[in-house]
C-alpha cells in the first residue's frame, strides 16, 4: 500500500514560473526604465540606439544638481542626527528603569511608519508655518530627522532585545563603570545595528517625496520633488537617467545595509 | 567572609502580587569554603546569588562581604565575580582581551594584565587559545574561559550561576574536579549554585538546601545526606523513602526517613522479624545494584537498593528491615 505524499508547497506544479512572473511583476518596469535612461531619442518609448547623452544632460542641468546636493546634504544631516537619537532613544527602552509603558512608548515611536504619509507631511507643514519658521533646508533637515528616527530605531532596539542584559552584566561585574562600559561593551556590539540603521534613515530621508514637497521652499527643493517639476513638463529621457541614478545609490544602500547586518552576527 | 542578614527579596510583577522570591534568609559563607546553594528552579538560590553579586537589591536585610556592608555598592564595585550559566564571554574580544576586561577595568598596569592573562589560562588550561575569538571555541572551553574571565581579578569571592549545565555529562564530571581543584589552588571562596544534588555533593565543603525562598538546612554534604531536617532535604538529596509511622506500627503523627541502601529485604520464609512486611511489586537491575520496589501490608510503598541482591521475584512476600541507628524520625 502506498501511503499518501503529505502537502508540501515546495513541489506545487507551476510555483517556479509563477514565483518567476511575481519577479517579472516587480521587476520589469524598473527594468525598462534603466533601459531608457539610455536611449538617444527624446521619445521616451520609442529606441532610437545606445548613448550616454541623457546622463551627460543631467550632469549639465545645475538644477537638478543643486536638488541633489540638498537631498544628500539633508540625507546626511537626518541620519546622523536620526540615528544618534535612535541609538539614545533604544537604550533608554531596552536598558532604561522604566517599568511600565515600554510597549506604549515603543507603539508610539513606531507611529510614522504606519500613519498614512500625507497626514505626516501637512502636519509638519501646519507645525512650521504655526511656529513661523521658514529656513528652507533647516526645515527639511528637522522633519527628516523626525520620520528617519523610527527607521533608525526599530534595528538598533531589535539589537539590544536580542543581546539580553548579560553581556552588560558581566562588564559590570567586572568593575566597568557605566562609560566604559557603554564603550568596550555595548557600542562595539550595537556597531553592525546602528550602521543598518543609518543606512535606512539615509535611504529613507533621500527617498521622502510626499513631506519633502509640502516643506521645501524655493532654493531648498529635494531631488524627487525636483523629478516630479519635470514630469509634470512631460517624460523626458532625463528623468528616465535621474531615476536611474538615484535607483543605484539606493541599490547599493540597501545592499550595504543587508551586508553589514549579515556580518558581525555573534554565536 | 559572605554574611547574610535576614535578607528578603519580592520582586513587583505588573498584574499579580508580589513574588517573594527569598524570605527572611541568613547563612553565612566561611572563609575559602566551596559554598553550594543548592534547590529545585523557583527556590531563589538564583536571586540570592545575584544580590551578593550586586545585580539585585535586597528589599530588606544586610549583606556584608569581607565585613563590610555592601548594599549600596553596585556590582562594579564588589570583589566579587561572576561565572555565568551563559558564560556572557564578550564575542567581539579574543580570549586573552575576555580575560583582561576585568584587570583593564581596575586600571591595572600593562604587565601585571599580561601576567595575570597568562596565568589565568594557564590555570584553566587553555594556554595556546588567546587569539581565538569565544565562537571559535567549544561549550566546554567557553566555560573555562568564563572561569578565568572571573578569576584573574582575583576576587575574593567567585559566584558560579549553573555554571555547568549546559555540558554534557562527561565534560560536567571532569569540570566538577577541575572548579574544586581551582578552588583550592587559589583559595578564593566559591559559591556555586545548582540544582544539581550529586554535584553539590561531589563538591561543596557544605550545602545549603533552599526552597522557596527559605533555607532548609546548611551543613556538610556528609550531614546533610547523613542527618535530613526536614522531609524535603531527604527527599531531594539522595533518594529516601518517607515513610508513614502508622504503616510501621509506630506514632502516626511522625515520619520515618530510610534511604534505600540501608533497607534489606529478606523473604519472609527465611524467618526474619523485621519492621514490616509486603510484597515485591517491581525489580529494576542497576548493574551492581538492585532496586526493589515493596508495597507494605499498610499500603505504604518502599525502595531497597541491595548490592548483588537475594534471588526475589515480584509478588514474593517479604520482610522488610534496617538498623535503628540509620533511620530518621520527623515530626509530619
Amino acid at each position: 500500500m502506498t501511503s499518501a505524499k503529505p502537502f508540501d508547497w515546495r513541489h506545487t506544479p507551476g510555483l517556479s514560473a509563477y514565483t518567476a512572473l511575481i519577479f517579472l511583476f516587480f521587476y520589469a518596469p524598473l527594468l525598462i526604465l534603466v533601459i531608457y535612461a539610455f536611449n538617444s531619442s527624446r521619445l521616451v518609448t520609442v529606441w532610437a540606439g545606445f548613448s550616454f547623452k541623457w546622463f551627460v544632460a543631467v550632469a549639465n542641468n545645475g538644477a537638478i544638481r543643486d536638488a541633489a546636493f540638498n537631498s544628500i546634504i539633508i540625507a546626511i544631516v537626518a541620519t546622523i542626527a536620526s540615528t544618534a537619537i535612535a541609538t539614545a532613544g533604544a537604550l533608554a527602552l531596552e536598558r532604561g528603569r522604566l517599568r511600565f509603558g515600554r510597549s506604549a512608548a515603543t507603539a508610539l515611536i513606531a507611529m510614522p511608519l504606519v500613519v498614512p504619509e500625507i497626514v505626516v507631511a501637512i502636519t509638519t507643514l501646519i507645525f512650521f508655518s504655526g511656529l513661523g519658521m521658514h529656513h528652507g533646508l533647516i526645515n527639511l533637515m528637522i522633519a527628516h530627522t523626525v520620520f528617519c528616527i523610527p527607521f533608525a530605531l526599530l534595528p538598533i532596539q531589535a539589537r539590544l532585545r536580542d543581546m539580553g542584559g548579560t553581556l552588560e552584566e558581566a562588564g559590570r561585574d567586572l568593575y566597568a563603570d557605566e562609560w566604559r562600559l557603554f564603550r568596550r561593551v555595548t557600542l562595539p556590539l550595537l556597531v553592525p545595528a546602528i550602521s543598518a540603521g543609518a543606512i535606512m534613515a539615509f535611504v529613507v530621508s533621500l527617498d521622502d517625496f510626499l513631506i519633502s514637497m509640502m516643506v521645501s521652499s524655493a532654493g531648498s527643493t529635494t531631488l524627487p520633488v525636483y523629478i516630479y517639476g519635470m514630469m509634470r513638463l512631460g517624460v523626458t529621457p532625463e528623468v528616465n537617467a535621474i531615476s536611474t541614478i538615484l535607483l543605484a545609490v539606493s541599490i547599493v544602500f540597501v545592499a550595504a545595509a543587508l551586508l553589514v547586518g549579515r556580518r558581525n552576527k555573534f554565536a | 567572609m559572605i554574611d547574610i542578614q535576614s535578607v528578603s527579596k519580592s520582586f513587583v510583577t505588573r498584574d499579580a502580587d508580589p513574588v517573594h522570591a527569598l524570605n527572611d534568609v541568613s547563612l553565612e559563607i566561611y572563609d575559602n569554603e566551596f559554598f553550594t546553594l543548592l534547590g529545585p528552579s523557583g527556590c531563589g538560590k538564583t536571586t540570592l546569588l545575584r544580590l551578593i553579586a550586586g545585580f539585585e537589591a535586597p528589599s530588606s536585610g544586610a549583606i556584608r562581604i569581607a565585613g563590610s556592608d555592601v548594599a549600596a555598592l553596585p556590582p562594579q564595585k564588589r570583589s566579587v565575580n561572576t561565572v555565568f550559566q551563559s558564560y556572557a564571554l564578550f564575542p567581539h574580544m579574543s580570549v586573552a582581551e575576555n580575560v583582561a576586561f576585568g584587570l583593564e577595568m581596575q586600571n591595572a598596569p600593562k604587565s601585571l594584565i599580561d601576567e595575570r592573562v597568562r596565568e589565568a589560562l594557564e590555570m584553566v588550561r587553555l594556554e595556546g587559545f588567546a587569539a581565538r575569538r569565544p565562537a571559535q571555541l567549544s561549550g566546554g572551553q567557553q566555560q573555562r574561559v568564563a572561569v578565568a574571565r572571573a578569576l584573574a581579578p582575583k576576587p575574593s569571592v567567585l559566584l558560579l550561576d549553573e555554571p555547568l549545565s549546559a555540558l554534557d555529562l562527561k565534560l560536567r564530571k571532569g569540570m566538577q574536579s577541575e572548579l574544586k581543584r581551582l578552588q583550592r589552588e587559589t583559595g578564593i571562596t566559591f559559591v556555586l549554585v545548582t540544582h544539581d544534588q550529586e554535584e553539590a555533593l561531589a563538591m561543596s565543603d557544605r550545602i545549603a538546601v533552599m526552597r522557596s525562598g527559605d533555607v532548609l538546612q546548611v551543613g556538610t554534604p556528609r550531614d546533610i545526606y547523613d542527618n535530613p531536617q526536614d522531609r524535603f532535604v531527604a527527599d531531594f538529596i539522595g533518594e529516601s523513602n518517607l515513610l508513614p509511622g502508622a504503616a510501621l506500627g509506630r506514632d502516626p503523627a511522625k515520619t520515618i526517613i530510610v534511604r534505600p541502601e540501608h533497607i534489606v529485604v529478606s523473604p519472609v520464609a527465611d524467618g526474619a522479624k523485621g519492621h514490616a512486611r509486603g510484597a515485591v511489586s517491581a525489580i529494576t537491575f542497576l548493574g551492581s545494584d538492585t532496586l526493589y520496589e515493596v508495597v507494605l501490608e499498610e499500603g505504604a510503598k518502599l525502595h531497597s537498593r541491595s548490592r548483588g541482591g537475594a534471588a526475589l521475584a515480584t509478588g514474593d512476600r517479604v520482610v522488610v528491615d534496617w538498623a535503628r541507628a540509620v533511620e530518621r524520625e520527623l515530626a509530619n
